[in-house]
């Protein structure tokens, strides 16, 4: 049983400040918001989990957390997750990367070849790799940082439109280190952590704007919200946007205080990347009900939390695949063990 | 096309830690709990806490200092924090042992008590139940008044000296073992517009004249709930819990207690510890483990909220909407461990069985209509969490 010590809490005044800058950035565009961007940098958001010596703000992963959810909430289209692992697994390689915003890739089907600091390979579905002023990849037993210039791109998108990019590099030059041990696993969680949080926020954007709505929209005379029908679904939301959001930000504090390779930390952002997932599904089909045809529209902004929840549901591992690797873990535990699991 | 968006409030309070001290009780509970089941001195059932009344086992819990935890010295309590009380209820239940005799007593009307009852009160009552002997019901529901609760009818007209009690009470889980229960009861006419006015909550002896207690057998044919009726009961002045009049306030605030703790969700987990162990070692596919970790998922989300609620209580809040939400949630995971115990393992349920996974899952589905019924059905508590969201 590890020490259970008194946690930082987040700085009040920083999830204000991050509310404030999502809320002012322009939602209808697409592609990277490079203005939002260079107000993250500005205020130094854009690397806050990163440490001071590496262009970083040095702030914790708690109130990284915090910013992340209020970034899905606010729908913002900046790679600010993907930012934050790039730069946590070049350090844990030694590597350095350029300023601007970046991204992350992991090769877990060795698509990527390695040979001395040559790279050659096709990688698929890059978030932002557009955009992104280095590509950090985890690959086999290497970390390497990739200039996307040296890469022939074709243009993706997931579902929410964001930028999912092919990039194929033939013999390009690249910063090639070796992987710390137990890299796969721990990044793998560093990025359902992101996307977890990201998730939670993007739930309660949904939600938000469905009770707004709710209030406003009338029918039969009233507004919609008034009826309990309506309120019974959205208290079923709110209830998977609660949901979520405990436990993604649970997660994030057990990896604060036991370190993402503890077995703990398996257990607790594999456990909220599939809670977040099924809350995904659950408030978008609510938020959706509730709205009507126009919510249907690419005109109305509910889409822009809904596509992201069913897009980031399936990214970084679905909730189906985490929700497996639980069931792996459970059976291991047997019986006797799945309480002291559920509980260490 | 924009929409200007007010905020929502908080859903959940701020995630909360045990404290070291509360992981080392843990550690003591799990060796107690070893124990006991080497040597056989229960079965693993489902939803202990209404169906496992066991006075012997409660005596021993008390003896090793996990009843009244809450409670302060001088009443005979041990003056620990909520959080370990959480730690000792939720390894007491996890682990299936009965904890029904103790219950209600040790859950709601220890804490209610220190925040309503009198010095006299407190003494009567409160060293017996941290002792394991006292124990008590809840006497809130009625033939007419279910969700409606602020409908309730019994009634009490002043008297010498007291109250005399006219009506009755029903769904009294352990009645006919329990000492005493505090009644939701009218103490003036219903007004017009004010109908949670003119209620209070007395405190009622069980074995009292004119107070009949009646079974009231579950689908399991078990002996659980109760009628409870009062035909002139006097209940002495002194037998009022707070204000004359306070009773709806006193009652929901109660109920907050209620609402959020880990026998919300708890209540089939030694079936789906059970389950682990039916597939252990069994060729389960990748759907099945699917669903399985999936389960396990909303275990562990649903804990962590519960001891965000439980943080929060013992800093003195009262988060009403996140307490809703904790029992929603929590009653609904509850039956769906029933649904993979059922489509997961083949065998059909077995109330006859004297035990393992027949009998778990018999008494799961028999017991399960009441776990989103009981403690606020989950449509009043979607009702709560809508006026939360502003919505009426």
């Amino acid at each position: 049983m590890s020490a259970h010590t008194d946690l930082p809490v987040v700085d009040p005044d920083l999830v204000e400040l991050a509310t404030s800058v999502f809320a002012d950035a322009d939602v209808d565009g697409t592609g990277l918001d490079t203005a939002l961007w260079d107000t993250l940098e500005q205020t130094g958001l854009a690397r806050l989990a990163v440490a001071e010596d590496a262009a970083g703000s040095g702030g914790s992963l708690l109130d990284l957390a915090a910013v992340l959810v209020e970034a899905g909430a606010g729908a913002a289209r900046v790679p600010l997750a993907e930012t934050d692992v790039a730069c946590r697994l070049a350090a844990a390689a030694g590597l350095d990367v350029p300023v601007g915003p970046l991204t992350f890739a992991l090769d877990r089907a060795g698509a990527l070849t390695v040979d001395g600091d040559t790279v050659s390979g096709t990688l698929a579905r890059v978030p932002w790799a557009r955009s992104a002023a280095a590509v950090v990849v985890l690959t086999g037993g290497s970390v390497v940082v990739l200039d996307p210039a040296t890469a022939t791109l074709v243009e993706g998108t997931n579902v929410a439109e964001e930028p999912r990019d092919t990039l194929t590099v033939d013999g390009a030059s690249a910063a090639v280190a070796a992987a710390p041990d137990g890299a796969e696993s721990e990044f793998a969680l560093w990025a359902a952590l992101s996307r977890a949080l990201l998730l939670a926020g993007a739930a309660r954007g949904a939600l938000t704007r469905s009770v707004g709505y709710a209030g406003e929209r009338e029918q039969f005379g009233r507004p919609i919200g008034r009826f309990q029908a309506v309120q019974q679904q959205l208290a079923l939301a709110a209830a998977e946007v609660a949901a979520g959001g405990a436990a993604a930000g649970s997660a994030a504090r057990v990896v604060v205080r036991d370190g993402v390779g503890a077995p703990t930390a398996e257990l607790a952002v594999a456990s909220a990347k599939v809670r977040t997932g099924e809350a995904a599904t659950e408030v978008a089909r609510i938020a959706h009900q509730v709205h009507g045809a126009i919510g249907f529209t690419r005109e109305h902004d509910l889409r822009l939390t809904t596509t992201r929840l069913w897009a980031w549901r399936d990214e970084d591992g679905t909730d189906g695949e985490w929700a497996t690797r639980i069931g792996d873990l459970v059976l291991a535990a047997g019986a006797d063990g799945l309480w002291p699991l559920v509980t260490a | 096309m924009t929409q200007t968006l007010s905020r929502l409030p908080a859903l959940t309070p701020p995630a909360a830690e045990l404290p070291v001290r509360a992981e080392a009780l843990r550690a003591e509970v799990r060796e107690f709990l070893a124990d006991e089941r080497a040597a056989g001195s229960w079965t693993p059932r489902s939803d202990v806490w209404l169906s496992g009344w066991d006075e012997d086992f409660t005596r021993r819990l008390a003896a090793r200092g996990w009843l009244g935890m809450t409670i302060p010295a001088e009443y005979g309590g041990h003056g620990a924090s909520p959080l370990d009380r959480y730690v000792v209820t939720e390894e007491l239940l996890a682990a299936g042992a009965p904890v029904a005799a103790h219950w209600v007593a040790d859950r709601q009307i220890g804490p209610s008590l220190l925040r309503h009852g009198t010095d006299a009160q407190r003494r009567k009552y409160l060293p017996g139940i941290a002792a394991g002997e006292v124990y008590f019901g809840i006497g809130m529901s009625e033939p007419d008044s279910g969700s409606d609760l602020a409908s309730v009818r019994s009634r009490a007209t002043k008297v010498d000296g007291g109250w005399s009690l006219t009506g009755t009470k029903v769904w009294t889980s352990g009645g006919h073992r329990a000492h005493a229960f505090f009644a939701l009861v009218r103490t003036s006419p219903p007004e017009e517009g004010k109908r949670h006015a003119g209620l209070s909550q007395l405190i009622v002896d069980l074995h009292a004249d004119g107070v009949t207690v009646r079974p009231i057998p579950l689908l399991t044919g078990a002996h659980h709930f109760n009628e409870v009726v009062f035909d002139e009961v006097f209940v002495p002045d002194d037998m009022v819990l707070g204000d004359v009049g306070s009773g709806w306030t006193q009652v929901t605030g109660e109920l907050a207690f209620e609402r959020s703790g880990p026998e919300r969700f708890l209540s089939t987990f030694p079936l789906l510890a059970a389950l682990v162990g039916e597939l252990s070692g069994a060729d389960l596919g990748a759907a099945g483990r699917r669903q399985l970790g999936s389960l396990v998922a909303r275990l562990w989300s649903l804990r962590r909220m519960s001891l965000a609620v439980a943080g929060s209580l013992a800093s003195g809040e009262a988060p009403e909407l996140a307490a809703a939400v904790v029992k929603d949630l929590g009653t609904r995971f509850e039956n769906e461990i029933i649904d993979a115990a059922r489509l997961l393992v083949s065998v059909p349920p077995d109330p006859g069985a004297e035990g393992g996974y027949a009998r778990l899952l018999a008494d799961a589905v028999l017991h399960a209509p009441g776990f989103t019924l009981r403690g606020g059905t989950n449509e009043v508590l979607r009702g709560i969490v809508a006026r939360g969201l502003g919505l009426r």
